[in-house]
């Protein structure tokens, strides 16, 4: 189901006609009608930017750096949020166990929960594409190999296969990895566990456009074929790959917040959303429910518009679904 | 006179569409007698099919009948409630689709596909039913039925399956047949068995059957009488021979120009300029105005009527002997 | 048939070599295993004496066979943490995941199957509507939070659930079973809906998408024009001609939920194998981890050759076809 082959529509557009600005054919294209008569969709969109902007400018929007020690003050530890009875100014969601703020830490939770996640689409795509490409166009025992391998990974969940990679991981480079090393063994097993959609895609696409006629046309005429079809698979294969990505990356990160959460990811160090969940979850038998309800909120929030909009440019890209 | 089985009265089916209500049945009139079969033929588009399904009242959403009445044997069908309508197809009137292929559910023996249709229409006990579909089979031509019965589809070929799709057909001995392009589908060589096993069966059981296709081989060699539709509406109608041979639309003159036969080489086949509108974009005046080639000032504003004209029916202005006052 | 399943076989087989290989590898050559095994202050004749006992000093290919050997046996080796053998701590893991696993399929599968069924036929009213949006927040809310949101409603504010643990546990031989007693049963309840609530939404959105695919067909327009109840074509035809292909992924699915139970166990402290699994990759006990790849991928393997056979026997036209090709 997930993994079916979305068809790219090719805009029809005479040749040579006077050709409108970019902005204008963008705003004609029926990508952006069906975009704006989706309001729940213009809703994700917009939820989805603003977490963009608020993980880019985090470090001015935020009262403290919670990656911070020399920030953190355990007298200000485990305050209320700001409209209960026991808020503390400026604290405006209330701070954790070591005085965090808590508004601060999902602002930089946030930064890295995106960053593990982009990182992670762009490493799993890039691979894909690459296998994708690799399988299609030499066939043969390397396609066989590559998609074999596809099949199995495909048979186990990707969080198991992350964790696995991020044992390995530490296990090879010593169990207390620095906060960037980790980030670095996220990107990896993310990237890892996500490579298999794109390859089959690239692959079919490949697959499809080597009998044709203009690449042995192209041969003929001594251009080196990878080259030709390279132009004519990636823009064909563009659609749903984008659209891929767009469900990726809401798995992506996921999967980042799942293993913080289950201890495997980010440190208390340089937490991400799922690490502050992780940590609030201690706290909730105390009542002290905002440590990890506003994290989890802003984690929900944020996969749900991303999964949205991917659910959008599904169906956009491919209105024989609908 | 007797009442006719099938009696359609100035039917109108609607499409609603983003682009506002398409019309693709526009005042249809047509009587199927007893023992009669009607050939109704055209081009794709033509509203041959939806005409069918009408009758049989299986037009889905976003489509609706408009206007009109249809009437089996007194009967009116085209208002009935869900449920009774359902009580009326497979028992009253059965119904032969084009693709016998994917017409039978695949994952169920063809003997329970029968039984279950004579059981859901009939009072027959289990065994009954069985027998009676081991006959049905055998009627329609299935060799060894009583083994057959328990295959499932994939196990026949695409001729024997259309048979069992017949059996189904006509299980709880229906008045009316509806059969949408049944032979299409199919390999030339055996289009002419499932045409003539129509034919005999409706013979045999006094049934009146709708022949839709686009073939007009099929309704001469079937008919009695045919309708030749274009653009929603029925352009002639009348006796096989006559529509035949002397055909009076100009549309349907191209249509019969257009099959070959064996002695005539000395014509050559005529061809209909142009294409069919599509329904969004209907010619005002008579549909055909645009492609034809005896067009006036007056098709091309006045809609013509159907005009008795011995045993045919023709909407055409030529044939109108009082031409009204010009509209424009 | 027989040698449909044979080959099917053969095909699992490969599969668990080469996981074989992996957990292998994982075990050989991350990290060495004599460091894990000693304190710092371990001599260097007392570490070769463990490289010699542990036969780390063997050709390798010598030593993946003995790994090989020793998993067909289920020998995976002795943990780094606990210091006890791998085996035993899986199999007295095991009746717990494999319990909640099966509980939570049932869920999904039941909850799945009439909430796809109705928003199919019904496809406009609101409670079909409220079933897409469960859906969608199905898909999009990580297991974890779910497990933590119910813990807060049922167990922190409500007070009506257990937040973790099985409960009182009845044994019965070496399995252990919480189905029989009241606090079993009860701790059974929030973590099967949380393990079973993303297979849930997959198995509606299948469901619904399945059937309405199948009532656009041929033969669902032909019963219908054989004047067939709306009830038989509903649950008769459409419905059957619908749960093959669920059949298939809610079967398959069920690795994925043994395998997703990882995070269900870590958030209710749920004594089972993925709770193990967790800990391990924490602390790096190899073994353990190359034993529970190895545990989960056989469960995988097995359970795709067993929906590989139920598959032909549920679709005549794939059993003839099969038997037919032989």
């Amino acid at each position: 189901m997930s993994d079916a082959v979305v068809q790219h529509k090719v805009e029809q557009r005479g040749p040579r006609e006077a050709r409108p600005s970019w902005l204008k054919r963008a705003l004609d294209s029926d990508l952006f009608y069906s975009f704006r008569r989706s309001r729940i969709t213009m809703i994700a969109a917009a939820v989805t930017l603003l977490f963009f902007l608020v993980a880019i400018f985090a470090s001015w929007l935020a009262v403290q750096n919670p990656f911070d020690p020399a920030q953190l003050q355990l007298m200000n530890s485990r305050i209320a949020p700001l409209w209960t009875a026991d808020g503390q100014s400026p604290f405006l969601l209330g701070t954790d166990e070591q005085g965090r703020d808590v508004f601060s830490a999902i602002l930089y939770g946030l930064r890295i929960s995106l960053v593990v996640g982009i990182l992670g689409v762009l490493f799993s795509g890039a691979l894909g594409i690459l296998l994708g490409l690799t399988a299609g166009y030499f066939g043969g025992a390397v396609d066989g190999l590559i998609m074999r391998v596809a099949d199995v990974q495909l048979s186990f969940p990707a969080i198991l296969i992350a964790l696995l990679i991020n044992g390995i991981a530490k296990s090879a480079l010593g169990n207390k990895l620095d906060e960037m090393s980790m980030l670095g063994v996220l990107v990896l097993a993310i990237g890892l566990s996500f490579w298999v959609q794109y390859a089959r895609t690239v692959r079919g696409s490949v697959m499809v456009e080597k009998n044709k006629d203009y690449v042995a046309a192209a041969q003929l005429i001594g251009l080196p074929a990878p080259v030709i079809m390279l132009r004519h698979v990636l823009p064909n294969t563009m659609g749903p790959i984008l659209v891929i990505a767009t469900i990726n990356l809401a798995l992506a990160i996921i999967t980042e917040a799942t293993l913080s959460f289950l201890g495997s990811g980010m440190p208390e160090t340089m937490p991400s959303l799922g690490t502050l969940i992780r940590i609030g979850n201690n706290y909730l038998f105390a009542g002290e429910w905002w440590i990890v309800a506003f994290p989890g909120f802003a984690l929900a929030a944020l996969i749900l518009s991303i999964n949205l909009l991917g659910d959008w440019l599904r169906d956009a890209l491919n209105p024989k679904l609908r | 006179m007797t009442e006719p089985v099938l009696s359609v009265r100035n039917l109108q089916v609607e499409f609603a569409s983003r682009r506002g209500t398409l019309r693709a049945i526009d005042g249809v009139s047509f009587d199927i007698a007893k023992g009669e079969v009607l050939g109704v033929v055209g081009e794709s588009g033509a509203g041959k099919s939806v005409t069918g399904l009408s009758v049989i009242g299986l037009i889905d959403p976003p489509g609706r009948i408009a206007g009109g009445e249809i009437h089996l044997a007194g009967l009116r069908i085209d208002n009935l409630p869900p449920e009774e309508m359902r009580r009326v197809r497979g028992k009253r009137i059965g119904m032969i689709f084009q693709d016998p292929l994917t017409s039978l559910n695949p994952l169920y023996r063809i003997g329970d596909q029968i039984v279950e249709t004579i059981r859901t229409h009939l009072d027959l006990s289990e065994q009954a039913a069985r027998r009676r579909a081991i006959d049905l089979l055998a009627e329609v031509g299935i060799p060894a039925p009583e083994k057959r019965i328990d295959g499932y589809p994939h196990e026949f070929s695409g001729g024997m399956r259309q048979r069992v799709v017949i059996a189904l057909a006509i299980c709880a001995e229906p008045e009316l047949i509806i059969a949408d392009e049944p032979t299409t589908a199919l390999d030339v060589s055996v289009q002419a068995q499932i045409i003539s096993l129509i034919k005999r069966l409706g013979r045999d059981h006094g049934t009146a059957v709708m022949l839709v296709t686009h073939d007009m081989g099929v309704i001469a060699e079937t008919s009695d009488r045919v309708a030749v539709m274009y653009a929603g509406r029925i352009a002639e109608i009348g006796p096989v021979q006559d529509v035949v041979k002397n055909p009076l639309h100009p549309y349907a003159k191209g249509l019969m120009g257009a099959i070959p036969t064996l002695a005539g080489d000395d014509k050559r086949l005529v061809q209909i300029p142009g294409s069919m509108p599509r329904l969004s974009a209907i010619p005002r005046g008579c549909s055909f105005n645009p492609r034809c080639a005896f067009a006036f000032d007056r098709c091309r504003v006045e809609r013509p009527e159907p005009l008795p004209r011995g045993a045919q029916s023709v909407a055409c202005h030529l044939y109108d002997s009082v031409p009204a006052e010009s509209a424009a | 048939m027989l040698a449909f399943t044979l080959r099917r076989a053969i095909q699992a087989i490969g599969v668990m070599i080469a996981v074989g290989i992996i957990a292998f590898s994982m075990f050989r050559f991350a990290g060495d295993p004599v460091n894990q095994m000693v304190s710092l202050d371990t001599s260097g004749a007392e570490r070769a004496a463990i490289r010699q006992s542990l036969g780390l000093d063997d050709p390798v290919i010598v030593q993946f066979g003995r790994y090989v050997g020793n998993a067909a046996q289920f020998k995976f080796g002795i943990s780094y943490q606990f210091r006890l053998p791998v085996t035993d701590l899986l199999m007295e893991r095991m009746p717990a995941t494999l319990e909640l696993a099966i509980c939570a399929t049932i869920f999904a599968m039941v909850c799945g199957i009439l909430m796809g069924v109705y928003s199919a036929l019904r496809r406009d009213t609101w409670l079909a509507h409220a079933f897409q949006a469960i859906s969608l927040i199905g898909i999009s809310l990580p297991t974890f939070l779910i497990g933590i949101l119910l813990i807060y409603l049922f167990s922190v504010t409500l007070g009506w659930l257990p937040s973790f643990g099985r409960g009182e546990v009845v044994h019965i031989g070496w399995w252990t079973t919480g189905l029989l007693t009241l606090s079993g049963l009860k701790a059974l309840i929030m973590p099967s809906i949380t393990l079973g609530l993303f297979q849930m939404t997959l198995i509606m959105r299948l469901v619904r998408a399945e059937m309405l695919e199948v009532m656009r067909t041929d033969y669902i327009r032909f019963a219908r024009a054989r004047g067939l109840t709306t009830r038989a074509i509903h649950f008769g035809h459409a419905l059957r001609n619908t749960l093959v292909p669920v059949i298939t992924v809610a079967g398959l699915q069920f690795g994925s939920v043994i395998a997703f139970a990882i995070i269900t166990e870590t958030v209710f402290q749920w004594p089972g194998m993925g709770l193990l699994f967790v800990q391990a990759v924490q602390n790096v006990d190899i073994p353990i981890m190359a034993a529970y790849l190895m545990m989960v991928s056989l469960i995988f393997v097995t359970i795709n050759l067993v929906v590989d056979i139920l598959y032909t026997i549920v679709d005549p036209r794939l059993r003839s076809t099969v038997s037919r090709a032989h």
